[in-house]
């Protein structure tokens, strides 16, 4: 099926980041990632930012290969210099950035090369916000919240359940970190240093990493076989 | 990973990797068996090579391929050092080999650990594992052999060692994963860099310490024998 030489197209991840979770709320936006980097099954680096400001108005968030996320970030620093260069005034906001991205990631998929991430923007320009995701081969789209991985699996039907329009910025931490901990228990390839980050019209702060408790201290989990033995 | 691969032979990095950061610059440690399927080809290789005054690679995976990246990377600093007017800093040689990794990482298979010391951040440790991602770490760990030395590093490893300390860790992690990975074997290499320079130290199969089920070594039996008779079983 592949039209170019195997050797020409990427065959398969090697270090790759796990889901990132994203939600509108009241002021703007606030995203969600893990800090693993795993290496097949293991958990080999737990210090990787996935999370990564771009510009002035839009906050980048990746899983998937690692490598090819930093190359992305180098790509945008180009096309954020160049546009800083214009030196009038505007600058790329987040609904920008996504389409370029959009294009990049589809064109390497036409290519059968493509960027091996799942990529979620977020950002506010305006008092417009805007949320996005694209990936792999190219698919797109907006929306109040956003997955990518496992996350869309674990994380947005909570979202589903639990979003609005009018969060404040504690109930949508708590919101993400909700998240964040069924991704914790659940998916194995989830690391317990989270980081979050938010992104207003006025400014972008990732803050510092933290560790979720989890809860374990239930009687069905110390005695898993309660019932059977009264038989 | 799943790898839709038809090649028959198995892949293994042979080899323990380390680098360190410590209070002043940086260990480099690896072991030094070069194996091609089972047999030892080399069991003395130096897998430490050199890239500026100040900046040296721990070289793990395909025995070519961190070969041919790590010449290209010291013929390119070479270049960057004369244009720059003052050595290359670690990041710079790091971000080269990169390079290197990530725009053919469909034709490479090989981990390496950057480190080394300059002027403006110290002592400095960069890990470029397959697919070219860099990252940088207050210690890395590669090749086949390090596998058995998460665990170790997790309870071992602390902020602000001593040289001395550091050495000592690097020497112990790769004698463990040599004690436990058949493609790792041999002697102990480390390469300490830091402002006041470079120093190189060799470390023999034989003077290393010993571990679990593993005994002292004698030139032969008979020394150990006290009396003529033999042992009943």
């Amino acid at each position: 099926m592949a039209t170019v030489a195997e050797s020409e197209r990427t065959l398969y991840p090697y270090v790759t980041g796990s889901s990132v979770v994203a939600l509108k709320y009241k002021d703007g936006i606030l995203m969600a990632a893990d800090m693993g980097g795993s290496y097949g099954s293991t958990l080999r680096y737990k210090s990787i930012e996935r999370l990564k400001p771009v510009g002035k108005h839009t906050l980048l968030g990746a899983s998937g290969e690692i490598s090819d996320f930093q190359e992305i970030l180098r790509y945008l620093d180009e096309l954020i210099l160049y546009d800083n260069m214009w030196d009038d005034g505007n600058s790329l906001g987040p609904k920008e950035v996504h389409s370029y991205l959009t294009r990049v990631m589809y064109n390497r998929r036409n290519k059968f090369n493509p960027l091996w991430n799942s990529l979620v923007l977020g950002g506010v320009k305006n008092g417009q916000k805007y949320l996005g995701m694209v990936n792999m081969i190219g698919i797109n789209f907006e929306d109040n919240h956003v997955a990518t991985g496992l996350g869309n699996h674990l994380a947005r039907p909570i979202l589903r359940d639990e979003w609005n329009e009018n969060l404040t910025f504690e109930e949508g931490v708590k919101l993400l970190e909700k998240c964040m901990r069924v991704l914790l228990y659940r998916d194995r390839s989830a690391v317990n240093k989270i980081q979050i980050s938010k992104i207003t019209e006025e400014d972008c702060t990732v803050f510092p990493p933290f560790s979720l408790k989890t809860y374990w201290d239930f009687s069905a989990f110390k005695n898993p076989t309660a019932a059977v033995d009264l038989i | 990973m799943d790898h839709n691969t038809d090649i028959s032979a198995p892949h293994s990095m042979g080899t323990t990797i380390i680098g360190v950061t410590y209070n002043g610059g940086v260990v480099l440690g690896a072991d030094s068996r070069t194996s091609t399927g089972v047999y030892v080809a080399n069991r003395a290789s130096d897998k430490i090579s050199q890239l500026t005054d100040n900046v040296y690679v721990c070289r793990s995976g395909s025995a070519a391929d961190s070969q041919i990246v790590s010449d290209y990377v010291r013929y390119f600093l070479h270049q960057h050092t004369i244009q720059l007017g003052q050595p290359a800093t670690v990041k710079v040689a790091a971000n080269l080999v990169r390079l290197l990794s990530y725009n053919n990482k469909n034709f490479l298979e090989t981990g390496l650990i950057v480190g080394g010391w300059d002027k403006y951040e110290g002592g400095q440790i960069y890990g470029v594992p397959l697919g070219g991602t860099i990252v940088q770490q207050p210690f890395a760990i590669g090749g086949s052999g390090s596998s058995y030395l998460y665990g170790f590093f997790d309870q071992a490893w602390k902020e602000g060692m001593t040289k001395d300390e550091a050495e000592d860790l690097v020497k112990k992690a790769v004698s463990l994963a040599i004690a436990r990975d058949g493609a790792s074997g041999g002697v102990v290499r480390t390469v300490i860099i830091n402002s006041e320079g470079v120093t190189r130290n060799f470390y023999p199969g034989d003077q290393l310490p010993l571990w679990h089920e593993e005994l002292e070594s004698h030139n032969s039996l008979l020394d150990i024998l006290g009396a003529p008779e033999p042992m009943s079983i």
